[in-house]
């Protein structure tokens, strides 16, 4: 009788939770099927997704990589599967991607480009992942621009040297003259001084110091420059210079000096209210008809100009947003800190600008580095471009999916790339505002 | 020198310094390099091949001039042009000749100012129809959807063929041959017309050829030729004659495997002209001697050339039609090198 009680005394062994809720099983009940609408949308989608992989797993994978022509490639499929249907013929990709990826820049130099690729990285990679790197790297990545148009184009050294020491020159100009004539007239100084460089000495410097110290590599004519290697340049480029262009812009729309902001908003309204193609066709058409007869002016370096300006445009307006999502307290902190203007913004309105600009600046970048895919559309090579000559072959012509393919797959890697290491940025610099 | 300076600055690569405005010719010999404007990707006229190396009936051209002006078939600069930017690269100077299957027409060769030099090849646009459609020739094709090239003569033609024959059409306006196959094929459009030999290549890649038909109607005359600006005579004359060696040596008899015998001096005094055994027809050209000789041997001669890029044996499988000698019934006819 004692023994009987109606509460148990000791507790029972934990047990495992019920099958239906835990691993995955509990996974899809959870998330796949926790409801009727949700079960049907489910199956719905499972059965979407197998039949687009029905149909391109087969086409990717049962395939020929190694026949020379369309019409090959057609006889190996109706000996292997009975059908010419449905089947990639990656022999194109083969045979040509050299070409796709380089143009027709001569092939024993591919390992410049891919050197000025690897040498980019390096000189990114104390401004992408500023934890890791020496900050001392930054020196390099001051040099980066000449070193990579030396490599790129080749020809004497001086070139690239002299067009740097513009740089150099406009510098000392700013720092010694500071002193002496107050900082915006050191300025004008400095960019004066720099362009009368460009202008008048640096050509005489170039081929006397060339004819001192001849140090040269074979020279590479921008008609070569083509493939995945020039979409990458323009971009490049494009994104390189126009973000401190678009900083200056945005800076400039913003100033009191009413010619400064005059100037700068109509250049940004003007850009941004014309399509970028029309800028190329301007490029590659009207300039031809504009300069002298026999002024050679490189049509690659007019489309990177016409490129960089429209993405400047752009980013100008991304980092205005910026610039103006940030509170007026700020500024004026700046202010009661006793900062001058460019201090301010070096110290405490950019960073913040530009952290909170770091989405729209990247889809920007991955914008412009789409559209240099326009270029085929005034006749460079670029890797759009050379699908269709490569079509033009007789032993590939009416070949499309598998170029296609193979273009898509570059873009995507570099686009997706970029997205992501915007995303590491944002939560590298998430300070806790949410 | 100033502006060329700013340019070298600016590009930091050096760019040639404006060479003043001579004669073409004799920039193109000062050079050492011929530019040549040649088309994006056309199957058999222009295209580049795996080693990056332009290949092509059009490009046989370029490369024969530049052997008789160089005596280097290779010192070509292959310029790709679009249907837009051919024409504004010629005008200003960027290519000293285009050979990129341009019609020669009244106002592109008055209105436009340019000068075309001759015919490589004489084409005329055509139709093509999928068999199933069950229609034997042009004037059936009322009301049919008819793919076609936008910004070129084949858009102008077609618009008169169908006025002209009191029937209607709608067209679907493509940019590309490679678009128009893709949207022909995928039953975009009933009919696609472009140059009939556009429409052989376009037909040998289909997976089954025997099931389109090419209509018998030509509708245009499309003679395509290498042009040049106008205004520089010289120039022109020397692509011109270029261009009429490669005609004459067919007729003539010369071809690569022979001309090394020919060349050595033969019974006949035409051939010993052209090859530059006798007379001083290079002279008068302001060319070597033996310019035509070059020019032939870079390809062999007219007949070898088409045979080789475009010919039956080639998957485009052209017949010579229009293109044969004028003493086999076509339009080939070379004057006399005298």
């Amino acid at each position: 009788m004692s023994d009987i009680s109606f509460v148990r005394k000791e507790m029972l062994p934990e047990k495992a939770p019920p099958a239906s809720e835990v691993g995955a099983i509990g996974w899809a009940r959870h998330n796949l099927f926790s409801g009727w609408v949700n079960s049907i949308l489910t199956l719905v989608s499972l059965y979407a997704i197998y039949y687009v992989l029905a149909g391109v797993l087969p086409w990717i994978l049962q395939s020929s990589w190694s026949a020379q022509s369309l019409k090959e490639c057609r006889e190996v499929f109706e000996a292997a599967y009975g059908t010419t249907h449905g089947h990639a013929c990656w022999g194109v990709i083969n045979e040509r991607w050299l070409q796709l990826l380089f143009g027709f820049y001569p092939p024993e130099l591919y390992w410049r480009p891919i050197l000025a690729l690897l040498l980019l990285l390096v000189a990114l990679s104390p401004v992408l992942f500023a934890d890791h790197v020496s900050y001392k790297v930054l020196r390099f990545t001051a040099i980066y621009p000449f070193l990579m148009v030396w490599l790129m184009w080749g020809g004497p050294i001086w070139g690239p040297i002299s067009a740097a020491m513009g740089f150099v020159v406009g510098f000392a100009i700013l720092k010694f003259g500071t002193g002496r004539m107050g900082e915006l007239a050191a300025m004008i100084a400095a960019v004066a001084g720099a362009v009368v460089w460009w202008l008048l000495l640096s050509g005489t410097f170039s081929s006397v110091m060339s004819s001192i110290l001849p140090i040269a590599i074979q020279s590479v004519e921008s008609r070569q420059f083509g493939g995945f290697m020039l979409a990458l340049l323009l971009g490049v480029v494009a994104i390189g210079v126009s973000l401190p262009i678009g900083i200056v812009l945005a800076l400039g729309r913003q100033s009191d000096l009413l010619i400064v902001k005059s100037l700068c908003i109509g250049f940004i309204e003007f850009i941004r209210g014309v399509p970028l193609i029309t800028l190329l066709f301007v490029a590659s058409l009207l300039l031809n008809i504009f300069l002298p007869p026999g002024t050679n002016f490189d049509i690659i370096l007019r489309v990177m100009i016409m490129m960089t300006l429209f993405s400047a445009a752009y980013m100008a307006e991304v980092i205005r947003g910026g610039l103006a999502a940030l509170p007026r307290g700020q500024y004026e902190g700046a202010d009661s800190l006793g900062l001058d203007y460019w201090q301010a913004q070096r110290l405490i309105i950019m960073p913040q600008a530009l952290k909170i600009s770091i989405p729209g600046i990247v889809s920007t970048f991955i914008g412009i580095f789409k559209d240099t895919t326009l270029v085929s559309i005034i006749g460079l090579l670029d890797v759009i471009g050379l699908a269709s000559a490569i079509r033009a072959d007789t032993a590939w012509n009416g070949i499309y999916w598998e170029l296609f393919a193979f273009i898509a797959f570059l873009f995507f890697v570099v686009c997706f790339s970029m997205s992501r290491y915007s995303m590491y940025l944002e939560r590298k610099l998430q300070t806790g505002h949410r | 020198m100033k502006k060329s300076v700013f340019m070298g600055a600016l590009t930091l690569a050096g760019l040639a310094a404006g060479a003043a405005a001579a004669g073409t010719l004799d920039d193109v010999k000062a050079r050492g390099k011929l530019n040549c404007g040649v088309t994006t990707g056309l199957v058999g006229f222009a295209a580049p091949n795996a080693n990056g190396e332009w290949e092509g009936f059009d490009v046989a051209v370029c490369r024969a001039v530049a052997a008789a002006v160089l005596g280097d078939s290779t010192a070509v600069e292959f310029v790709p042009t679009t249907g837009k930017t051919r024409f504004t690269a010629l005008a200003s100077g960027e290519i000293d000749m285009l050979a990129r299957n341009t019609t020669w027409t009244f106002s592109r060769d008055v209105d436009l100012k340019f000068e075309f030099t001759g015919v490589n090849y004489y084409d005329g646009q055509g139709f093509m129809v999928p068999k199933e459609l069950g229609v034997s020739s042009a004037k059936e094709l009322d009301g049919a959807t008819v793919c076609i090239q936008t910004g070129t003569t084949t858009e102008l033609n077609l618009a008169d063929f169908f006025r002209a024959n009191n029937i209607s059409y709608e067209p679907v306006p493509i940019e590309t041959n490679a678009e128009a196959q893709q949207q022909y094929l995928a039953g975009a459009c009933d009919v696609y017309t472009t140059d009939a030999s556009g429409l052989a290549a376009t037909r040998a890649t289909f997976d089954d050829p025997a099931a389109h038909v090419l209509l018998p109607e030509i509708i245009s005359k499309e003679p395509l030729g290498p042009l040049v600006r106008h205004g520089d005579h010289e120039w022109g004359d020397v692509v011109r004659w270029s261009l009429n060696a490669l005609i004459a040596a067919e007729e003539l008899g010369i071809t690569s495997a022979n001309i090394g015998e020919m060349a050595a001096g033969t019974n006949n005094p035409e051939i010993n002209r052209l090859l530059g055994t006798e007379g001083t027809l290079g002279e008068m050209l302001g060319l070597d001697a033996g310019w035509a000789k070059n020019a032939i041997m870079v390809g062999g001669n007219y007949g070898e050339v088409f045979a080789k890029n475009i010919g039956e044996d080639t998957p485009i499988g052209l017949a010579r039609g229009l293109n044969a000698q004028w003493t086999n019934g076509g339009l080939l006819y070379a004057p006399p090198f005298r």
